[in-house]
């Protein structure tokens, strides 16, 4: 049956991996990721997970560690943040080349220099093209039910894909939250056991990882595109079935008052919340404020985001990480910029930059940006970085 | 008697008579004629037979091996990036380690094996092995040395000799090639204090095999350190590496020792060493260097050999 517990998120998101029964686990520590692994390492070491724990010596061996214990035919898991993701990124593009369907959390964090622990989504933004499946949680529940949704995700044979699990650092991963965290009975009944397609198995020799010449390497990155692309169904379908068996139905953009929105704001992440605080304090002035939050980060939600936001006049966008000198908008401003031209919709659009290593957002800033979406009047204007000190 | 000892006690070796027949790495691969990676390699292969799992690092041996749709390898084989095969390695014991603790597979007896070249092991993947090897997974790692970074056209890496000429230690009017001393692998893992560290050459075939097949004997981390001479890169004929080989043996420029649970046990002695000059003579690598250059490097080698037989008890 389950029960509803009051734990630190990252606590709650160690012991769903553990849930899943993983087989292989290898990590290396990082702030804010720590607490997701510690507790990993504990449940391994009062026997409450039977899996290999593997101390790694840096973040490339742990993904490295994780594509050899996946391909070996093990369901396998880690976790990092920022400096620890930019280390193991070469291999995180290899992991989904090779098909290979690892979970990773990644706490998220902004990244040097200068070095910050604190939050922003700087690391998520740099995994953006790894070829990933990339779920970003709002709060604790989410990531729990996320990390079961990852397993059944990536493993499932139309899919074969490794699946990033983004939580913001310290405002979700060291939050005390009431979740519910399901039996495992429960979770049996929704995941499957891992059936890798094909495994390092003396018995059946494969060669993995082989040369690609000019005549392949085309085609299997369409492949690749096809299959993250095709995974959208699948990752729907998976939500669907959670949904049908736990209560809590998820779908690739969450939307908050958005019917009958003048204005929208477009997010991504725990920050969400905030906006829609933000969202009903300018309604009780009488502003039609709407919040669609991004949940499927990739393969990118266009029609799921094009249908909310179509009827709004004025378009929020925040991004949350840097996109230095990338013309005038951020990463998701030119995401949501690309979805809207090909629909042939302009509505007054700004994108801001919020919430860089750790800095606060608070109700006010969200005012002052629908002010000055409102305000705009439909002209194109780069991007401004909001709270910030000249 | 340490783990190491224990484990081969009853070691019967192989010998000409009773060569496996099997070529877990078969023919049809893509290396140069003459190459002493893929043969050295080869000849590890046959030693492991079939219940096995290699992991291969970056470089000529994973290139010239898989290009697809074809491969060479009649056993599981894995590719990843360059510095991380040890890594690689660690994952793949670590999941059949569990899994047949789960009873999700019953495949106790699989020998998990890693190679890379010397930049791959000495260079960029140092620390990946070093990991690997304190952890303590039950794996066999093979250094392939042939003195450079070969994949990419004959760059010096830490293992390169000094004076050896490369394209980025070139000789010239201001260089006598690579400036500085090869590093000491084996050494290095030695000092990690793991049961088994060996040399091998493949002009001393039988005795290669046998290290690599007490390595799989050996629970816990073995490092073998293959000298694999590269015709194209030292610049010598093909049908001279073995040659070559053997002369580095005879020369003392690459001594043959096992060091099983820390205690240096010398393979061969050489009676009557050859000079170094006899050695460098073969390859165009070293044709830039005058003969106080060469009788420098004698001495290093003779210093070198001398503590070597120290440490193996062996009077000089
Ligand atoms: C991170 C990274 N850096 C550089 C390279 C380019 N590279 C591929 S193989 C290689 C050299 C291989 O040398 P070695 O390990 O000695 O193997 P060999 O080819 O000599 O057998 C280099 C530099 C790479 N593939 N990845
Ligand atoms: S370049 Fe050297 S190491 Fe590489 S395949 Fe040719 S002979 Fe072998
Ligand atoms: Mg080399």
């Amino acid at each position: 049956m389950g029960k509803r517990i009051g734990v630190e998120v990252s606590i709650a998101a160690a012991e769903a991996a553990a849930l899943a029964d993983v087989d292989v686990i290898a990590a290396y520590p990082i702030t804010p990721q720590t607490h997701i692994v510690e507790h990993l390492s504990e449940l391994v070491a009062d026997g409450h997970l039977d899996a290999e724990f593997i101390p790694v010596e840096s973040e490339h061996s742990a993904m490295s560690c994780c594509i050899g214990s996946s391909a070996a035919g093990a369901r396998t898991f880690t976790a990092t943040s920022s400096q620890g993701y930019a280390l193991m990124s070469e291999i995180c593009y290899i992991a989904s080349s090779m098909r290979l369907p690892i979970v990773m959390t990644v706490a998220n964090r902004a990244l040097s220099a200068p070095i910050s622990i604190w939050n922003d989504h700087a690391d998520m933004m740099m995994s953006r093209d790894t070829g990933w499946i990339q779920t970003v949680a709002e709060n604790g529940q989410e990531v729990v039910d996320l990390i079961f949704h990852a397993f059944k995700v990536g493993e499932d044979h139309r899919v074969l894909l490794p699946v990033q699990v983004n939580l913001d650092g310290f405002i979700l991963s060291h939050m005390i939250e009431p979740i519910h965290m399901p039996d495992k009975a429960e979770v049996d009944a929704y995941l499957p056991p891992y059936k890798p397609a094909m495994r390092l198995d003396p018995a059946h020799p494969v060669s993995m990882g082989p040369v690609g010449m000019p005549d392949i390497y085309t085609e299997a990155k369409m492949a690749q595109d096809q299959a993250l692309r095709n995974s959208k169904a699948v990752i729907v379908e998976a939500w669907k079935e959670f949904g049908d068996k736990f209560g809590r139905y998820y779908k690739p953009v969450e939307t908050y008052k958005t019917e009958d929105a003048e204005t929208i704001i477009v997010s991504m992440g725990s920050i969400s919340e905030t906006a829609m605080t933000a969202a009903d304090a300018l309604r009780a002035k009488g502003k039609k404020v709407g919040v669609a939050r991004i949940r499927l980060w990739r393969p990118f939600p266009e029609a799921e985001l094009f249908e909310p936001v179509k009827g709004a006049k004025n378009l929020v966008v925040l991004d949350r990480a840097m996109n230095f000198s990338g013309g005038d908008t951020g990463i998701l401003g030119g995401e949501v910029k690309s979805v809207l031209f090909d629909q042939n919709h302009h509505p007054s659009l700004r994108n801001f930059f919020v919430g860089l290593g750790g800095r606060d957002i608070t109700v006010q800033n969200f005012e002052e940006m629908v002010e000055k979406a409102s305000a705009n009047g439909g002209k194109p204007v780069p991007y401004e970085i909001i709270n910030v000190r000249d | 008697m340490g783990i190491a000892a224990e484990a081969i006690k009853d070691f019967k070796g192989f010998n000409l008579k009773n060569m496996p027949e099997v070529e877990p790495l078969s023919s049809g691969h893509r290396a140069c004629q003459g190459c002493g990676e893929i043969l050295a390699l080869r000849q590890a292969m046959k030693a492991l037979g079939t219940n096995v799992v290699v992991c291969s690092a970056t470089g000529c041996m994973e290139i010239v091996t898989s290009p697809f749709p074809q491969t060479a390898w009649n056993v599981p084989w894995i590719h990843v990036a360059f510095e991380n095969t040890s890594a690689v390695v660690s994952g793949v014991e670590a999941a059949y380690k569990a899994m047949n603790r789960k009873g999700k597979i019953n495949q106790p007896d699989v020998t998990f094996l890693a190679y890379g070249g010397d930049g791959s092991t000495a260079d960029i993947g140092i620390q990946a092995l070093s990991g690997a090897l304190e952890r303590g997974h039950n794996f066999i790692y093979i250094c392939l040395d042939n003195e450079a970074y070969m994949n990419t056209g004959i760059q010096r890496s830490s293992s390169t000799p000094w004076g050896a000429s490369t394209t980025t230690s070139p000789a010239g009017k201001y260089s006598k090639g690579q400036s500085t001393w090869k590093k000491n692998m084996p050494a290095i893992a030695v000092a990690h204090e793991i049961p088994y560290v060996a040399t091998a050459s493949p002009a001393y075939p039988v005795d290669l095999m046998n290290k690599v097949k007490k390595a799989s004997m050996i629970p816990g981390p073995a490092y073998l350190h293959f000298y694999s001479p590269c015709p194209t890169g030292w610049r010598c004929g093909g049908d001279e590496s073995v040659a070559v080989a053997r002369l580095a043996v005879q020369s003392k420029v690459f001594p043959l020792y096992e060091v099983i649970d820390g205690q240096y046990v010398l393979s061969r002695k050489v009676a009557k060493p050859k000079p170094i000059s006899e050695y460098f003579k073969m390859q165009r690598r070293f044709r830039h260097l005058t003969e106080t250059d060469v009788q420098m490097i004698q001495e290093r080698i003779d210093a070198e050999y001398a503590e070597l037989l120290k440490k193996c008890g062996v009077e000089a």
